[in-house]
């Protein structure tokens, strides 16, 4: 493909123009789900377009089309190339201030065991197993055990000989089980979907998805016997599956760039960080280590280059606690005149890049989860988002959880439903008192990120030990 | 050739390739839009999206498997791709087990429906907007063009919706968080239209530009606009209103469903594809009717029912898409008159938007969120102050029922503003409300 739309982008190009480029993606996906042990509609996806980006006399304009016949890349180019000369003079930057990037490269993501290494039929038994381990009780009312993959390759090319390729491989795996008695309802997922990763179906092994329903299941069904979460001001315990939720809302999205520029104002949100808070802001305890790490294969949001070409690397953002740099691609950098990342991507061929989290993890400490937990006088272990909910500054939040532990005197007790807390995001993570060792850490992932306008949702990974708060506002049920 | 005769000829081409025993559903999506996005005052992104996307089930006997393609849009071109994808779906449905709970439409019931609109050209929409921005901190998107859905099967069944409309969504700052919220949306775009909504939106700046207030936790007397309603709406149709979600007891309305919860007599809620902007077939071929009544006089009424649900729980079907949910939403006005909002209110808080809701407890109906954009502290039927961003924590139960004070009798139609994927057709009809101790936490 990247030969024969090279030759048509070659045709094509105009001249006279500052600068042009192609980006193709393809994405093909597949998705099986046994549901109340009856096999869902099987569906196959290809979704592929090109995505023309012009830049001419300071203005930029996009054009987007599944058209990939050298008549639609030309047409494109021309309503690109409008587009720009449209807003030349009238945009939030003078885009030939940015140097056009001409980047050489490839990427590929990791993938040891392919999808079709084993049959359709052994793939829909393996969910019709785990299917069959969700159903322990008449009380189970629904359950479901699903798999998924999706196959994205994508290539960039420009004007200037600019050419990079890159492909990766994820899987989803999934499992739920909901319990109901009278009009109690509880659920329990397998990571609230989030245990999905870059890779083939060695994935499944790393994560134990074959073992997991019955504990699930069994779960749910404790649930339904168990007292609401106590409420007060105490310690909360927060396991990798619900830090990542933490992470996201309340750290991510403050400090990409394009937010605190303002471009998000109408839609996701503005911020809390300002500009003049990097390198010198206490964003929390001196426990909090956070890294930006596209370069964790195995990871939802692990790539070669962004989508304007730049490369990724490995950058702290938080360090001992203090702010260190912002979320936020070239063309950011430039307006806000400060280092951020390579993080402007796009969801797709028909989107263009915004500041995007990629993978983004708080580093493993030195505690185990025994000492974690012996520090706690009175406190509740919370595990699996199930709520979440925060201002447009991504100041005050409020998360709930699927499971909760009351924690007492060092030690975990039973279990509790409907587990929330609510808080101030600085002042919560300036509350950071214990970060568990690489023996609690998990890599997760962020399926469905949504945000920009036109709207995006893009994969996002976090990866996080389990952690531990002092005098956070809990609660549970009414 | 119009974008509607291509869906065709590729229904036709379908249906030449599938054999006697064979059944195929196809549904099409696709859009020419341009899509410019603003940052204080000034363009960030502008640019065009034109796509094409092709869903299609094949089915025989009770075996299926579907899958989707975008094309190029050119019958020429996409002939071959579609064929493939046939041969694909072919080869993997006869791999799986039958479907139990398969249910299509088998006899045709064609339909079309073609909007045509007056838009702008690109230029002129980026000068407009810019204008409305003059000496103002505008943020927002301006969506605009075509949009097209298609259904067919090999019955030969036909459907078309076609509209051609514009939709911006921005927000004038103040500073800060301190905004306030608007948008201007239709088929025919009219500049003095655009100026009109421009300065109504406007005319809060000042009342923004006051000292902000702080109010402590408690319970207080709340007007909330119908932008406000629709994202407490957005909730209950997150599974409130499917057959699917009440039989599998994941409802947020379960104690509704099957048991003493009612909501206020005054409240009547209805899915009514008559009077939206949503195609009224969905991807089985089933037509929707016109009115669904969800809630009735405050108690629940009907659900709606996609196919799969319908064969699955041995009841007929409304049209319902696989996610039950409702794109033409409906709520029933009261007799509060918008004008005299401000008094009714007394003392209290005025809420032009609410933001980022979820569940607080799924059973119990219960849902937090935050105040956003132009929030006000009322005292005395007077706008005094903007008030800082507030987080709530408030059953259904209570906000649309025991603490329902009323309903106004104007409602707002709202179109949405949302584009993942491809841009929005649904939309929402509603009233405002007036509530009384309406809880807030943080």
């Amino acid at each position: 493909m990247i030969e024969t739309l090279s030759a048509r982008f070659q045709r094509a190009l105009p001249g006279g123009v500052d600068f042009c480029s192609l980006r193709y993606s393809s994405e093909r996906s597949e998705s099986l789900v046994v549901r109340d042990d009856i096999l869902q509609p099987v569906s196959l996806g290809e979704d592929a377009g090109v995505m023309l980006t012009v830049i001419h006399g300071g203005g930029l304009g996009y054009a987007a089309t599944s058209d990939l016949s050298e008549e639609g890349i030309a047409e494109a180019i021309k309503r690109a190339q409008a587009w720009a000369e449209r807003s030349a003079g009238r945009s939030v930057i003078d885009f030939e201030q940015i140097p056009p990037s001409h980047p050489q490269g490839s990427y590929q993501g990791p993938c040891a065991q392919a999808w079709d290494s084993t049959s359709l039929n052994d793939k829909i038994d393996l969910l019709q197993g785990l299917s069959k381990q969700l159903k322990i009780s008449d009380k189970i009312v629904t359950w479901a055990a699903g798999l998924g993959v999706v196959w994205n390759d994508t290539f960039t090319l420009t004007n200037g000989g600019g050419r990079l390729e890159q492909s990766f491989t994820y899987i989803f795996p999934s499992l739920r089980a909901v319990a109901n008695e009278g009009s109690e309802t509880q659920k329990r997922t397998f990571g609230a979907n989030a245990y999905c990763q870059q890779g083939g179906l060695e994935v499944l092994e790393t994560l134990a998805f074959g073992e997991s329903a019955t504990q699930i299941a069994t779960e749910a069904l404790q649930l339904l016997d168990a007292p609401d979460c106590p409420t007060g001001a105490m310690d909360l315990l927060l396991g990798p599956d619900q830090m990542i939720l933490q992470i996201h809302e309340s750290i991510g999205h403050p400090i990409e760039l394009d937010r605190i520029l303002g471009d998000e104002r109408n839609y996701a949100g503005t911020s809390f960080v300002t500009l003049d808070m990097f390198g010198t802001f206490q964003y929390g305890s001196e426990l909090l280590n956070v890294s930006f790490d596209p370069t964790r294969p195995e990871q939802m949001a692990s790539y070669g280059f962004d989508d304007e070409g730049a490369p990724a690397t490995k950058e702290f953002v938080i360090e001992k606690g203090k702010l260190l740099r912002p979320l936020g691609g070239v063309t950011s950098q430039k307006r806000a005149n400060i280092e951020g990342t390579a993080n402007a991507r796009a969801c797709s061929w028909n989107r263009p890049p915004i500041d995007r989290m990629a993978n983004l993890n708080v580093e493993p400490g030195e505690s185990s989860f025994d000492d974690l937990v012996k520090g706690i006088e009175r406190g509740v272990l919370m595990e699996t988002n199930s709520s979440w909910s925060i201002d447009d500054s991504r100041n005050k939040f409020q998360f709930g959880c699927e499971i909760g532990r009351v924690i007492e005197d060092g030690a975990v007790k039973g279990v509790v439903k409907k587990p929330n807390y609510r808080g101030v995001s600085r002042d919560f993570w300036r509350n950071l008192k214990g970060v568990g060792d690489a023996s609690t850490y998990k890599v997760m992932g962020t399926p469905n990120c949504g945000k920009g306008e036109p709207n995006q949702v893009i994969r996002v990974g976090h990866a996080s030990p389990t952690c531990l708060f002092g005098d956070v506002e809990v609660f549970g049920g009414v | 050739m119009s974008v509607q005769t291509y869906f065709n000829e590729l229904a036709d081409h379908v249906t030449s390739l599938v054999s006697d025993e064979e059944v195929a559903n196809l549904s099409f999506a696709a859009e020419d839009s341009d899509f410019v996005r603003f940052n204080q005052s000034k363009v960030r992104q502008a640019g065009s999206v034109q796509q094409r996307e092709l869903g299609l089930d094949l089915i025989k006997g009770s075996k299926h498997c579907s899958g989707s393609l975008t094309l190029a849009g050119d019958s020429e071109q996409d002939r071959a791709r579609v064929a493939k994808l046939v041969t694909d779906l072919r080869e993997r449905r006869d791999l799986l087990p039958d479907d139990p709970h398969l249910l299509y439409a088998t006899e045709p019931n064609s339909s079309e429906l073609i909007k045509t609109g007056s838009l702008p050209s690109g230029g002129d929409a980026i000068g407009q907007i810019q204008e409305a921005g003059q000496d103002r901190d505008l943020v927002g998107i301006y969506a605009a063009g075509s949009i097209y859905s298609g259904f067919a099967n090999t019955f030969g069944q036909r459907n078309w919706h076609q509209s051609e409309n514009y939709n911006l969504d921005w927000s004038y700052y103040h500073g800060g968080d301190k905004a306030t919220k608007s948008s201007y949306a239709g088929f025919e775009w009219d500049p003095a239209g655009l100026a009109s909504k421009a300065e109504r939106a406007a005319s809060q700046l000042e009342a923004l530009a006051r000292p902000a207030r702080k109010v402590e936790r408690g319970d207080y007397r709340v007007y909330l606009t119908p932008a406000a309603l629709r994202e407490i709406m957005g909730m209950l149709s997150w599974g409130g209103f499917g057959l699917k979600s009440h039989k599998t007891k994941e409802s947020p309305l379960i104690q509704m469903v099957e048991g003493d919860a009612r909501l206020a007599s005054s409240v009547t809620i209805r899915e009514l594809t008559g009077e939206g902007i949503a195609p009224n077939f969905q991807e089985q071929g089933f037509l929707r009717p016109d009115a669904v009544t969800l809630i009735e006089g405050g108690a629940y009424k009907d659900c709606l029912i996609s196919p799969r649900s319908a064969k699955e729980y041995g009841v007929e079907t409304n049209g319902a898409t696989a996610w039950e949910s409702p794109e033409s939403i409906d709520m029933a006005g009261g007799s509060l008159v918008e004008a005299d909002v401000l008094k009714e209110i007394g003392t209290g808080i005025y809420v032009s938007n609410l933001w980022y809701l979820n569940w607080s407890d799924r059973s119990s109906c219960r849902t937090t969120g935050m105040t956003r954009f132009a929030t006000f502290w009322v005292e005395g039927g007077e706008i005094v102050a903007p008030l800082n961003v507030m987080r709530f924590d408030e059953t259904a139960y209570r906000v649309l029922g025991s603490n329902l004070v009323g309903l106004t009798a104007e409602r707002e139609m709202i179109l949405d503003a949302g584009s993942y994927g491809r841009r929005e057709t649904s939309s929402a009809r509603l009233p405002g409300a007036l509530v009384n101790d309406f809880k807030f936490t943080l």
